[in-house]
């Protein structure tokens, strides 16, 4: 067994998210509102990994992700592996993507936006490397760190 | 030939295709007798809504409106209409395609002409959106440039003042990435600089120089394109107070331009370009204005039979 697979056994039923850039386990528990849920998450910052050098992990006991939160995960974390586990069996295995759109993840910090004006659901296109947000209303872009404070 | 969008929002909506075709019909409506023009818009209804006052803009979309034969309902400030109460931009622009064939419209709020075209079964033209975007002045500047030099590819233009905030130079940029050898010199104080990112977007396409002096790339210019420094942008008013004069265009200019020079400028404008310059060959700023009412005419004219 690889190094790497050693870690993916605290849950028996649920997910794990490997292969998370170091530092972006907190970011990740925040976003998706796991501190607020009852089942168990643990996470795992800085630990060694044969493809990143250092990675974190978050596993999340009985839970799967929606489609609009592996969107949310790729946002900051494009490129993480997303591991389905049923009965401490792996029985999915994916790498998640950059989303090409993040309507509704992330609000717009244009105070002049009509998505802030009027209380609409955002709209927003993604670019890659570097990563940047453009609202398809007010056209205005986010760079990564602004794209961090503003998702939902 | 037909237009590939149902609704004109922003510049960076065109393909180089639509750009090249609405110059071409726009070029076509000043060639075309009244008497066959005013019969375009015959019954039809365009809705002028004007959220944020802009006389200058909205006298040229009812001319050319009129000049087509079509009527025009609407309001040239938000004071008098349902906004005012309270309605959402929404239920207003409903409301009024069940009027009209065609919605103009105006508004402070940044994306309100794409929220506008969403909810519109009838297209909508944006005349001007808050600082984000205003199409139809980018068009008349690009087709004011084809008009006076034939073509836009391989021309050296130089853009002057504000290059931070302004809007019309922004779009202006993206606008003529799309055509071929088109070389940008960036003329701006330090403060006022072309964003990067913007540059970043478009440094592929053009070939950008920077410069803080006027007179440094002058006689490779074709085109200077003016803009004024806005003194609501700045917050510390010292500051507007040192930068307001940096860039007074006059007669001595001339001096060291090449043979055809022209000076665009969106107007209004305030100091920056000297009365002086007005009565000369460079003054191209009066006819790029009245330029705005076969481009918007022909803009109408391609919008009326559009299905969404």
């Amino acid at each position: 067994m690889k190094q790497d697979d050693v870690r993916l056994v605290p849950i028996s039923n649920g997910t794990v998210l490997d292969h998370l850039p170091p530092g972006s386990a907190l970011r990740i528990i925040k976003i998706l509102g796991l501190d607020k849920v009852e089942t168990a998450v643990t996470l795992a910052m800085h630990t060694e990994s044969a493809s990143m050098k250092i990675k974190d992990l978050v596993f999340i006991e009985g839970k799967e992700l929606s489609e609009e939160e592996i969107s949310k995960v790729g946002l900051i974390a494009a490129g993480a592996t997303l591991n389905l586990i049923k009965d401490g069996v792996v029985k999915k295995k994916a790498q998640i993507g950059m989303p090409n759109h993040a309507d509704g993840l992330i609000k717009c910090m244009n105070s002049k936006c009509i998505t802030k004006i009027e209380g609409l659901p955002s709209k927003f296109s993604i670019s890659k490397d570097p990563l940047k947000a453009k609202c398809r209303y007010c056209e205005k872009e986010m760079n990564e760190s602004e794209i961090f404070k503003v998702i939902k | 030939m037909t237009l590939s969008l149902t609704d004109i929002v922003s510049i960076s909506d065109f393909s180089r295709k639509d750009i090249d075709f609405v110059l071409d019909e726009a070029a076509r409506m000043e060639k075309l007798p009244d008497s066959k023009k005013n019969e375009l818009l015959k019954d039809k209804v365009v809705a002028s809504l004007f959220f944020e006052p802009s006389t200058r803009t909205r006298l040229s979309f009812e001319t050319a409106i009129q000049s087509l034969g079509g009527s025009v309902v609407g309001f040239a400030d938000a004071k008098v209409s349902s906004t005012k109460k309270g309605e959402s931009l929404s239920d207003t622009i409903r409301v009024v395609g069940g009027y009209a064939d065609i919605i103009v419209m105006r508004h402070w709020i940044e994306g309100a002409a794409k929220r506008a075209a969403e909810v519109s079964d009838k297209p909508i033209v944006n005349g001007g959106d808050g600082a984000n975007q205003h199409p139809t002045q980018t068009l008349l500047d690009l087709y004011t440039i084809k008009k006076r030099f034939g073509k836009i590819s391989g021309l050296n233009i130089g853009l002057l003042g504000d290059l931070k905030y302004g809007r019309t130079v922004h779009s202006l940029m993206y606008a003529l990435a799309k055509f071929e050898n088109v070389n940008v010199f960036l003329i701006a104080p330090e403060s006022l600089k072309m964003p990067q990112n913007i540059i970043n977007d478009v440094k592929d396409k053009i070939a950008i120089k920077e410069t803080e002096k006027v007179e440094e790339f002058l006689p490779e210019l074709d085109v200077l394109y003016a803009t004024r420094i806005q003194k609501e942008r700045f917050v510390d008013e010292f500051e507007y107070e040192q930068i307001k004069n940096v860039y007074i265009l006059g007669k001595d200019l001339l001096k060291h331009a090449k043979k055809g020079f022209k000076i665009m400028h969106p107007l209004p404008r305030v100091n920056e370009i000297k009365q002086e310059l007005d009565s000369t060959d460079a003054a191209l700023y009066f006819e790029q204005s009245e330029n705005g009412v076969p481009v918007r005419q022909a803009l109408l004219n391609m919008l009326k039979d559009v299905k969404k």
